[in-house]
């Protein structure tokens, strides 16, 4: 029973993180463009080499 | 469209650099996001681009004195047309999704701590233990409800106060109830809490619901990316001679305004001084441009072709002919904002029947002497077990997997109303120019040599006449390297003229029209030293126009033409399609053909692209327009076709009635279901435990037959 002291908080603290990692997710704009993002590691990067 | 309001936020040192967005229609592979981001940096003034590859959008951060013109220029520079973007027009939609997507994350955070501790009690905790996880349940889900129920709460509330029904009616009420219930449970210590199911409800519906916003979302900007092309604004010649740029809706009676070459017109007027040739397509519908002399009378949304001219303003913002054609428009679309959206009309007749169900448990149970409370608790059980669930996923996921494959054939489907409307259309009804023709005159190029065809590349590339722009997309269609030509001008009424390795050549009016039995078709003189080749333009019509209209009869739908060109253009196109049409039509007669095929309880189909099509559109049952329509053609459809093919037409009204089937299957899945689960609630047999299991199944269930979309619609092209 007193496994569940520490299980309880920790799965929710896990639960709660995730939560945070998509609310920053959104706000930062990863979702505007899926597409893109799905594009981009197409783009041969050479040239940018200074 | 998404990431304005981000990219402001980032300039800290706002004095210094400023972002401005573009409308960027031709990026289309990862080599066009890759070419933008690495080489407009390089130029004087841009800091840095960003690309939206779905919106089809370019963020661009420069310099201050960096003009919006340069920058325009830049990106032509590289190869791509682009357009200044207002200020995030469309904000409110996004903020809706946005909204909608947060409360998804809250219901899937809430749902997965919740079953986690409900999977416990299942599985046999006891006393306190199950007490303080119910307590903890409860904790988490009162909460997560309140946040994530909201735009269902809200929804219901709107409904019932104006005294109708709708999905979200019974929803509310089941997620209430079973809130309310499990609280009570909780505090009296009983056995049975329902928070998973309310948390799980929410969690399912707000997906259905967060996967329609995307769904209008994308094809906003899509649209949205092919917007913007009128004259919104006019350069106004004050009285000291200076020009200055004055929106189209501050423009006065009198003013006098410089139009350029390639400017659209802002407002009515009397040209004062030039004379040129205007495009009138998108207003009247006829494809031959307009000569224009001092003291003709000139039409707002008119485009000015070849050369500049001073106009004497007489009618400016709601005033002119264009604003007249709005509000007709407007008029006409009130009828459709009255559309039942399937899901509603099935919540209807769905909502009375559950809540008459769970009446009658509860009374039924009363009479058995089962005791209030267990009578109660079995008619929520009822509420929980039938809450629609797999229907509220039913509409959404069958429609947004549709769109998404039409969208991959280059139609933009609106939303879910216009699909559930274009699959009732039984009548269709074209616009000529611009919608069965591609609404570009197109150059018979066989009879053209090499070098010809290199000199005639050479000058058509220099103006922005329909003819030359024709002749340019025909000549580079096939490849054909443009010479180079010297002190190119092009004197108005015409033509271009030029020097090419020393020899004068020219593009020019033709002198003697060509008559071929129909009405004259535009011709233009290649001249290249003494020799001289005529060149015959004719508005051609699109490739598989003939296939399109073929495929509608074969799903029955009769085309017909409903044109604003002269009727002997109309009836060439007519023929060569065997299909009935109607000439000479203007803005009011073309709504009125529509109201009185709708009084025949027809349910039509228009497709037309012009301004003088809009109130048609916008009264038509469904309503289609091409990429190329104007703003207000395309705002007015339903759904917008991409490209030179027609068939996107004939695809979205069978996709469209494949949706419907779909949904209507889901329909029958999902009350099948309930069909089976209703019992067991009636009579008591129910636990938190059936009920989860029973709506999770139901839901993956209907989203998989929804699945299957995705191949009936990619595979319409072959059978249609």
């Amino acid at each position: 029973m007193t496994g569940l002291a520490f299980l309880i908080p920790i799965a929710l603290g896990m639960g709660l993180f995730g939560l945070a990692a998509f609310m920053w997710a959104m706000r930062s704009g990863q979702y505007e463009d899926m597409e893109g993002a799905a594009n981009r590691i197409l783009i041969d990067d050479e040239e940018d080499a200074p | 469209m998404n990431v304005p309001a981000l990219l402001v936020d980032i300039g800290e040192e706002a004095a210094a650099r400023r972002t401005t967005r573009f409308t960027v229609p031709g990026i289309k592979c990862a080599g066009c996001i890759g070419k933008i981001e690495r080489d407009l940096p390089k130029r004087e003034g841009i800091l840095s681009a960003r690309v939206n590859f779905s919106a089809k959008r370019v963020a661009i951060e420069h310099t201050p004195e960096t003009s919006e013109d340069a920058l325009i220029a830049a990106l032509e520079a590289i190869g791509f047309e682009a357009q200044a973007v207002a200020d995030n027009p469309m904000g409110t939609e996004t903020g809706e999704r946005r909204m909608l997507m947060r409360a998804l994350g809250v219901a899937g955070f809430g749902m997965m701590n919740v079953m986690l501790l409900s999977v416990s009690v299942w599985a046999g905790a006891q006393g306190a233990t199950r007490e303080l996880f119910h307590w903890l349940s409860a904790l988490i889900a009162l909460p997560v409800i309140a946040y994530s129920g909201r735009p269902f709460f809200a929804s219901a509330w709107m409904a019932l106060k104006h005294r109708r029904t709708n999905m979200d009616v019974p929803i509310s009420i089941g997620v209430v109830l079973a809130t309310a219930l499990s609280l009570y449970e909780t505090a009296t210590g009983g056995a049975h809490a329902y928070f998973e199911s309310a948390v799980m409800l929410l969690f399912f519906l707000l997906a259905g619901r967060a996967l329609d916003a995307v769904m209008r979302d994308r094809t906003r900007a899509g649209i949205g990316a092919l917007l913007g092309r009128m004259g919104k604004s006019a350069s106004v010649i004050g009285e000291d001679g200076t020009a200055r740029r004055i929106e189209a809706g501050d423009l006065e009676p009198g003013m006098l305004a410089l139009v350029a070459a390639g400017e659209a017109l802002a407002a009515d007027g009397v040209i004062e001084e030039g004379s040129s040739t205007l495009d009138n397509a998108m207003l009247t519908g006829e494809s031959v441009p307009e000569t224009i002399a001092p003291g003709d009378t000139v039409h707002a949304g008119a485009i000015n072709l070849a050369a500049p001219i001073r106009m004497r303003l007489t009618q400016t913002a709601d005033d002119t002919a264009l604003a007249e054609i709005a509000r007709l428009m407007d008029e006409a679309g009130q009828s459709r904002s009255s559309y039942v959206r399937i899901a509603d009309r099935a919540s209807r007749l769905y909502a009375p029947v559950v809540h008459a169900l769970a009446a009658l448990a509860f009374v039924g149970w009363m009479m058995a002497g089962a005791g209030w409370h267990q009578s109660l608790v079995i008619a929520i059980a009822v509420l929980i077990i039938t809450c629609p669930c797999a229907m509220g996923l039913a509409v959404p996921t069958a429609q947004v997997v549709a769109s998404g494959a039409l969208l991959k054939r280059g139609l933009l489907v609106k939303d879910g109303s216009a699909l559930e409307r274009l699959a009732e259309v039984d009548v269709a009804v074209f616009d000529k120019t611009g919608t069965l023709t591609m609404g570009e005159p197109t150059p018979r190029i066989d009879l053209l040599d090499d070098e010809a065809r290199r000199v005639a590349l050479g000058l058509a590339q220099h103006s922005r006449h329909p003819l030359s722009r024709g002749l340019a997309a025909a000549l580079s269609e096939v490849g054909v390297e443009p010479a180079k030509i010297d002190k190119v001008q092009e004197v108005s009424g015409q033509g271009l003229l030029g020097t090419w390795n020393g020899v004068e050549v020219a593009l020019e009016r033709s002198s003697g029209g060509v008559d071929n039995g129909g009405g004259a078709e535009l011709s233009a003189r290649l001249r290249i030293g003494i020799r001289a080749k005529t060149l015959v333009f004719s508005d051609a019509l699109r490739s598989d126009a003939r296939a399109t209209i073929g495929a509608l009869a074969e799903q029955g739908i009769a085309a017909s033409i409903l044109s604003g060109d002269n009727a002997v253009a109309v009836a060439q196109v007519a023929k060569q399609l065997g299909l009935p049409s109607r000439a000479a039509a203007n803005p009011k007669d073309k709504l009125k053909a529509l109201e009185v095929l709708k009084a025949k309880g027809a349910l039509p189909l228009m497709v037309g692209d012009g301004l003088n099509d809009g109130p048609a559109l916008a009264a038509a049952h469904a309503s289609i327009a091409p990429g190329t329509a104007s703003d207000a053609s395309q705002q007015a459809a339903d759904a917008v076709f991409i490209g030179r093919a027609l068939m996107p037409v004939a695809l979205a009204i069978k996709a469209a009635r494949a949706t419907m089937r779909i949904v209507r299957q889901n329909f029958v899945l999902a009350i099948g279901y309930n069909a089976l689960a209703v019992p067991l609630a009636l009579f008591g047999y129910v636990t938190p435990l059936i009920a989860a299991i029973a709506m999770s199944l139901s839901s993956l269930i209907v989203v998989a037959n929804s699945l299957r979309l995705a191949r009936v619609a990619g595979s319409a092209e072959t059978v249609a």
